[in-house]
């Protein structure tokens, strides 16, 4: 998927993260803050990564502030907002195919 | 991914409770509460700019939290609004156990729903017919179709009414002795026991008023109520021991449903027990209350599942 334009999914509540995607210049410039970084950074970023690889995005510019958000809290709203960024979050969405 | 088990339709259901489906850090841990159900809300409690945002939290809090035997029901948007075919898809293809409709008002509101689920079944590759349903009814009209509506489908398990919208529709407000919906709780629960199908009373919004919760929860139980819907974890505890068969009733059904198997097994349809007259008409009811029993940790035995 192609990132139209500036989209964000998420708030800043415990368990939640908020995440913004902006277009890219042909490639993932992600950064992240935590309020867990030490212990699970690697994971975010790495579950943050993979599903914009599901999701076919190559060129984006992506902050994430977690807030202690569960993997499946971070998928769902990182997919939210790539998925508004092209005007195609209200319908049709590919449950179990690209988003899984 | 939890793979969930075949939902089933008639099931033990006093607790129903209503939870944000947008808010991450109530989903991820509603089965904690013991209680029967959990409602997932993707309507009112959703602000209309964030119903997207809903689907995708949904998808993912069904697809990988362990509910355990927590029934997950999700709560769609009306019929009247442009989300509740997307939020179909999401619901069947996420495995939810069975969908509330909003503002049912027809026979015809749940056929339309119920031909969008069994395209999603379909489509996701679900087994045709495990998606449950049930209608929230919250209007006038709603109330006066509850036969047509609670008899519309195989999949519908039961009807809630939802007392906010109601009491507008009515030009009422909430009074401790329940006049306010009386006739409209009567005429609901008379058509479900006429479907066959389950009934639940509506939620009850004032947390500080223990006192008037309590006295409307025994009044659902007395008007013969399966279950309440509820907003907060604190309100579980009360309705579990309200709905809670008594010890002496408990023994009744088990004394009932024994010499029934035994009288029927010898060609005997009418017999006494303890002095009163029991027959067939008698064994669902004290089927029900075994099973009450059993999921209160009151009865232990094999006479039901």
């Amino acid at each position: 998927m192609e990132i139209l334009r500036s989209a964000m999914a998420g708030t800043l509540e415990s368990s939640d993260a908020q995440v913004i995607v902006e277009p890219g210049n042909g490639r993932i410039e992600l950064s992240l803050q935590s309020s867990v970084m030490n212990q699970y950074g690697r994971q975010i970023k790495a579950t943050v990564l993979e599903t914009l690889e599901r999701l076919d995005v190559s060129s984006v510019r992506i902050t994430v502030v977690d807030k202690g958000a569960l993997d499946c809290t971070l998928k769902a709203r990182v997919e939210c907002a790539v998925y508004r960024s092209c005007g195609a979050s209200a319908a049709n969405i590919p449950w179990g195919g690209a988003v899984r | 991914m939890i793979p969930r088990p075949r939902p089933e339709r008639f099931r033990l259901r006093r607790t129903m409770m209503f939870m944000n489906a947008q808010k991450p850090g109530l989903i991820k841990d509603a089965y904690i509460y013991g209680c029967d159900s959990i409602m997932l809300d993707l309507e009112d409690a959703v602000a209309e700019n964030q119903k997207d945002a809903a689907r995708f939290s949904l998808y993912h809090a069904l697809k990988t939290i362990d509910y355990g035997d927590t029934e997950v029901i999700v709560r769609i948007n009306g019929l009247d609004t442009p989300h509740w075919q997307e939020d179909i898809r999401v619901c069947v293809a996420g495995g939810a156990d069975g969908i509330r409709i909003a503002k049912c008002e027809s026979a015809q509101d749940v056929k339309t729903v119920e031909a969008a689920v069994e395209a999603a079944e379909e489509e996701f590759g679900v087994e045709k017919g495990r998606t449950l349903l049930m209608a929230a009814l919250e209007s006038p009209k709603g109330i006066l179709n509850a036969y047509e509506i609670c008899s519309a489908s195989e999949r519908l398990f039961g009807v809630a009414i939802s007392g906010g919208d109601f009491r507008k529709c009515m030009q009422t407000s909430f009074q401790p002795d329940g006049v306010d919906m009386l006739a409209a709780r009567g005429q609901m629960l008379l058509a479900a026991r006429a479907a066959g199908v389950q009934c639940f009373d509506t939620v009850f919004t004032d947390l500080d008023n223990e006192e008037g919760f309590r006295a409307e929860v025994l009044q659902n139980k007395a008007m013969g109520f399966d279950g309440k819907s509820l907003i907060n974890p604190k309100q579980i505890r009360l309705v579990h021991q309200v709905f809670a068969p008594t010890r002496k009733e408990v023994l009744q059904a088990e004394k009932i449903v024994r010499a029934y198997q035994e009288q029927s097994a010898a060609g005997v349809g009418v017999f006494t027990v303890d002095g009163k007259m029991i027959d067939i008409a008698f064994i669902p009811g004290a089927e029900r209350t075994l099973r009450l029993a059993k999921a209160c940790g009151m009865y232990e035995g094999d006479l039901v599942k």
